[in-house]
């Protein structure tokens, strides 16, 4: 698995193995969303409001895992400082960092038409906003350290605290009493959304996945390019 | 298999794991009353240090047959079927505020059950069905 992260295995993709990729999410995704806009019906509560969990729910997981991977390459990097591990961090930010964003908005949206409020501040909603605030303070210490040694140190200690808030987002609904209903999808149990919401909410969950995996290949992709060109600049 | 200074590592990260679970623990513990969102009825009936000119939440279930509506106020129990607090509220209520039905409302209290609501949040659960296999589902129970 770690293999496959090296330099030599990453910088051999050429733009045609990223195409093919990028049709592939984009056929996922659009029948996804027409499966989940158009095609499964409307919640017996909610109506077709519930139609934004096809993408809330997906945004949320990514965000959360995307994180949680983060908080572990941290941890990797503390104990064994392996050379190309924080540029897996680094490279992952960004999208995590969007996609909580697209959490953050697609949930208030939500929560106007059924709890009948924009915002408030309980366990779940206020974690996840720290969850994204963890994203931008990570990514910017990125951009504002120049050192990069130092730069490594101080985002890993960000990945691991955020891991923490993590656990927080994923259990403050099981912990405190919160406005945000507990999870519908758990390990331990059957999931408490019909079959016909659950086959477009996996859909999207993949397809949106897979843009996350097109993506931080692209970037890590960069990464590496550039710790080769400094390298070589050093040789000079 | 590890080197020495990836064991050091390993130990001094360990303990400052263990140290800041520890630390969050109690944070979040000492700070209990504030992380909830809401009171269930029964938080409330066992409460003793209840501020009576300060705003709360108090959240449950809309009792079965509760809901009166006059042209000016809305006036409906919230239940967690142990203990039931009566809401007094001025305002539109949000769609999905029906009986049986999880609620949340904030205001102040008159006493232990009576509560001025001056908002009305629905919580809903976390199940998702069609309209159809609810119907099926209520008919089967029947």
């Amino acid at each position: 698995m770690l293999k496959n992260l090296f330099p030599n295995k990453i910088l051999s993709i050429n733009s045609e193995f990223i195409n093919n990729l990028l049709i592939g999410m984009l056929l996922i995704v659009i029948v996804g969303l027409v499966y989940g806009l158009f095609l499964s019906p409307a919640d017996y509560i909610q109506g077709d409001s519930v139609r934004i969990m096809y993408i809330h729910v997906p945004a949320s997981f990514i965000a959360l895992g995307l994180f949680g991977i983060i908080g572990l390459v941290s941890i990797l990097n503390l104990i064994f400082s392996l050379k190309i591990v924080p540029f897996v961090g680094k490279s992952l930010a960004p999208i995590g960092c969007v996609f909580s964003l697209i959490s953050i908005v697609t949930g208030s949206l939500w929560g106007k038409p059924t709890w009948g409020t924009l915002w408030v501040w309980d366990a779940r909603l206020t974690s996840m906003f720290i969850l994204f605030l963890f994203y931008i303070t990570y990514i910017f210490t990125w951009k504002m350290l120049s050192n990069n040694r130092k730069a490594n140190l101080i985002t890993s200690v960000i990945g691991i605290l955020g891991l923490f808030n993590i656990i927080i987002v994923k259990y403050s609904v099981v912990w405190w009493n919160t406005l945000h209903q507990p999870s519908s999808i758990t390990l331990t149990s059957a999931p408490k959304i019909h079959h016909s919401m659950l086959v477009p909410l996996i859909i999207m969950l993949v397809g949106l996945s897979l843009y996350c995996v097109i993506i931080f290949l692209m970037k890590y992709k960069i990464e590496l390019i550039k710790l080769k060109l400094k390298k070589k600049s050093n040789y000079d | 298999m590890f080197t020495k200074k990836v064991k050091t590592r390993l130990i001094i990260l360990f303990f400052l794991l263990t140290i800041s679970i520890l630390i969050i623990y109690f944070f979040f513990r000492s700070l209990e009353d504030n992380v909830v969102y809401f009171f269930s009825p029964t938080e409330i009936f066992n409460k003793t240090n209840i501020e009576f000119n300060k705003k709360v939440r108090i959240g449950g279930l809309v009792k079965v047959n509760s809901i009166i509506k006059n042209d000016k106020s809305t006036i409906f129990v919230i239940t967690d079927f142990k203990n039931e607090i009566i809401v007094n509220y001025e305002g539109l209520v949000p769609n999905l505020f029906a009986e049986e039905k999880g609620v949340i409302a904030e205001g102040k209290l008159k006493d232990k059950k009576y509560l001025f609501a001056d908002k009305i949040l629905a919580k809903h659960d976390e199940n998702y069905m069609p309209p159809e296999v609810i119907k099926a589902l209520n008919k089967s129970q029947n």
